[in-house]
């Protein structure tokens, strides 16, 4: 491997550590991931593509595909198999979410916030009790898991979290109003931040795992979205909330990182979502081109359809490959923030440009419910705002950047 | 459980040839293929191509995987291996190099191991049931396999005939078209559909049976068994080493898409309609 074919320091410098795999990796997958892959599309072929618009319609979750994926492992990916889990790595993880929200995106977006946002931080800054109670029973497909960090008044500003933890005794009483939180009408529990020293601003938030249903907690009404309409999303209200103080999830001020290191891994579960919704949409967009006719031939003959086709295929490679590095680094311990920003940022982007330019292969039927590319188009949108804007991203993106650049 | 001990294992015969094409009746881009009514949900089709020689049909670059009847035989071995009826359920397919995956497909579903016999080239091209069965035949004297259990026919080339005639090449009973197969002591009662309805007979092990649609559903590999697939064996054999020879006795002379479906003609009356059947020589 000479420099000359690597233009970046970073990659020779990774590539150096780990020889050709990581390379090899990019351009081929590993057997395992390449059967675990079939299988999950398999899946989403059979099971999740054929009722994925009806779940849209009813708004329905669901439970019966969520459980049959939680026996095939895939609820709990990368979580040991000596508490539940399929003890797989994270591109493993990335390949089973991009594979099935290529079936239905907002059973891709369950299986994400499960993995991810819910058992994710459990797993790495839980006690050995904790990770017992809260993780092994979210394994299985039965009962799901949720995370609040979002508020009315605070998204991307996450350190202004205004919902308060008071330490009353031997227990945590919380109050405040969470916004947006995906699977919560659906979920047995949630990781939840809230400031347990507001004079301390950022670093005076503290995480804390509750059980749903439990006193004290309620939820706003089922938000009607454009998209991702089966999974749920609505307000988690908090009024005297009483919790055990074993329910905090690490130390004390801790939840600020505990959520910033969730949400980087988080985003590269959103970033597979986005690449299968944009992998479905393309797939309809090229069936199409092969159909219809117009001018007396397939419609796939004319440039203006071919332009559209190869890049949108672009998109979608491109930031396919930025993924798989990205988990690829996560796996290997590596810093991967600046990676998992650019893959999430490229993947958005790429569902919303792809379902875009599907619609408009399509044409008229485009634009109806008959064909699923409305609903990709809807499902899309999402993906450039939930778990870090893509304006955050960018942010991201150009702190690192100015970090490597250091004067 | 004494089952355990006298059914020593079930092998499993993968047919890994042809296409994924089920779902609708689909003569209309599938010519090798005859009407299919298996009701699986599946709505990709690969289209299928009749070489410009006429041979047979374009393999390259179309993906191959476990026949569906022969995933539900290999479900339905383990099962029995659940059941703890049968101690250990090995697959065998025969064919190039890209067998290995599927056998592989079916280590992940639970299988113990793994027989990849060898055939390819011009010989894959011309193995038929025949040649298949000599060499399943081969292997379960070799193995001492107690159970075969194959899916009733391969969805390419929709012979029906493997199962039978290994069981002929071995002398054990069959029990083909099963949709249902229960151990009972040393029997196996089949449930087998047959024109007439459904047929129960009760044949004595060994035997072998083929799958039909509804013997069962076959699960998806979980992650755990797919990673536990990979440590487990899948040995290597060639045809000669079990004495087969696979040179095929039969030519294949020629193969045509079928022909277009003409647009039918309405009629107004049932005169009408019996006017213009005489006229076509049909009445």
């Amino acid at each position: 491997m000479s420099s000359a074919l690597l233009p970046s320091s970073r990659l020779t410098s990774v590539a150096r550590w780990h020889g050709v795999r990581c390379l090899s990796q990019l351009a081929e997958l590993p057997e395992l991931h390449q059967m675990m892959r079939q299988t999950c599309r398999d899946y989403a072929q059979k099971e999740l593509a054929p009722i994925a618009a009806q779940l849209d319609k009813d708004h329905k979750f669901p439970a019966k595909q969520v459980k049959e994926l939680g026996a095939m492992g895939v609820m709990a990916v990368e979580v040991p198999e000596s508490l539940g889990g399929a003890g797989m790595d994270y591109l493993a993880y990335c390949l089973a979410v991009e594979e099935l929200s290529r079936g239905c995106a907002s059973t891709g977006v369950i299986v994400s916030v499960n993995n991810s946002l819910y058992l994710g931080p459990i797993l790495k800054f839980g006690t050995e009790e904790q990770k017992k109670q809260w993780i092994t029973p979210f394994t299985t497909g039965e009962r799901v898991g949720c995370f609040a960090l979002s508020e009315p008044g605070n998204g991307s500003d996450a350190g202004a979290a205004s919902t308060l933890a008071q330490q009353e005794g031997d227990e945590w009483v919380l109050s405040g109003t969470k916004a947006w939180i995906t699977n919560c009408w659906d979920a047995s529990a949630t990781v939840v931040f809230a400031t347990t020293d507001k004079s301390l601003k950022h670093k005076g938030i503290s995480a804390f795992l509750v059980p749903m249903p439990h006193p004290g907690l309620s939820l706003g009404k089922k938000e009607d979205k454009l998209g991702i309409r089966a999974s749920s999303t609505a307000n988690i209200i908090l009024e005297d909330c009483r919790i055990p103080l074993g329910n905090m999830l690490g130390e004390r001020g801790m939840g600020f990182k505990i959520a910033m290191q969730t949400l980087d891994s988080g985003r590269l579960g959103i970033a597979a979502q986005a690449l299968g919704i944009a992998q479905a949409a393309l797939d309809c967009s090229a069936d199409y081109a092969h159909k219809r006719t117009a001018f007396g031939a397939p419609i796939g003959k004319l440039q203006a359809i071919q332009f559209k086709l190869a890049d949108m295929a672009l998109a979608i490679e491109s930031a396919r490959l930025l993924t798989w590095r990205a988990a690829m680094l996560r796996d290997a311990k590596k810093p991967f923030t600046k990676e998992a920003a650019m893959a999430k940022l490229a993947a958005s982007e790429a569902a919303t440009f792809v379902s875009h330019q599907a619609i408009q292969v399509l044409g008229g039927m485009g634009y109806v419910t008959d064909m699923p590319a409305e609903r990709h188009y809807r499902d899309a949108r999402i993906t450039e705002i939930y778990e870090g804007t893509s304006e955050i991203q960018r942010l991201v993106i150009a702190n690192n950047i100015l970090k490597e650049y250091q004067q | 459980m004494h089952r355990s001990s006298e059914v020593k294992h079930v092998a499993s015969y993968l047919n890994t040839r042809g296409c994924e094409c089920f779902g609708q009746p689909c003569e209309s881009h599938c010519p090798v293929l005859t009407d299919r009514t298996i009701h699986v949900q599946l709505k990709t089709f690969i289209k299928i191509r009749v070489k410009p020689d006429r041979t047979g049909v374009v393999t390259d670059g179309v993906k191959h995987s476990m026949n569906p009847f022969c995933e539900i035989a290999v479900e339905e071995a383990i099962k029995l291996k659940e059941k703890k009826l049968v101690k250990e359920v090995v697959a065998v397919s025969c064919g190039p190099q890209q067998v290995q995956e599927t056998i592989r497909t079916a280590l992940a579903m639970g299988a113990d191991r793994g027989i990849h016999v060898e055939v390819s080239g011009k010989d894959y091209e011309t193995l038929g049931p025949l040649q298949v069965s000599k060499i399943f035949a081969a292997l379960a004297k070799k193995e001492q396999a107690d159970l075969i259990i194959l899916g009733k026919q391969a969805i390419d080339d929709d012979c029906n005939q493997t199962g039978q005639i290994t069981a002929a090449l071995l002398d054990w009973p069959q029990g083909t078209f099963a949709s249902e197969m229960t151990l009972e002591a040393d029997k196996l009662k089949v449930v087998r559909e047959v024109d007439g309805g459904l047929e129960t007979i009760k044949i004595n092990l060994p035997a072998v049976v083929t799958a039909d649609l509804r013997l069962n559903t076959p699960r998806y590999a979980t992650l755990p068994n797919i990673m536990k697939a990979k440590k487990k064996k899948i040995a290597n054999v060639k045809p000669a080493d079990l004495g087969v020879d696979v040179c095929s006795r039969l030519e294949v002379l020629k193969v045509d898409e079928p022909p277009q479906r003409q647009a039918g003609v309405k009629v107004e009356t049932v005169d009408d309609l019996v006017g213009k059947l005489k006229e076509a020589g049909r009445v």
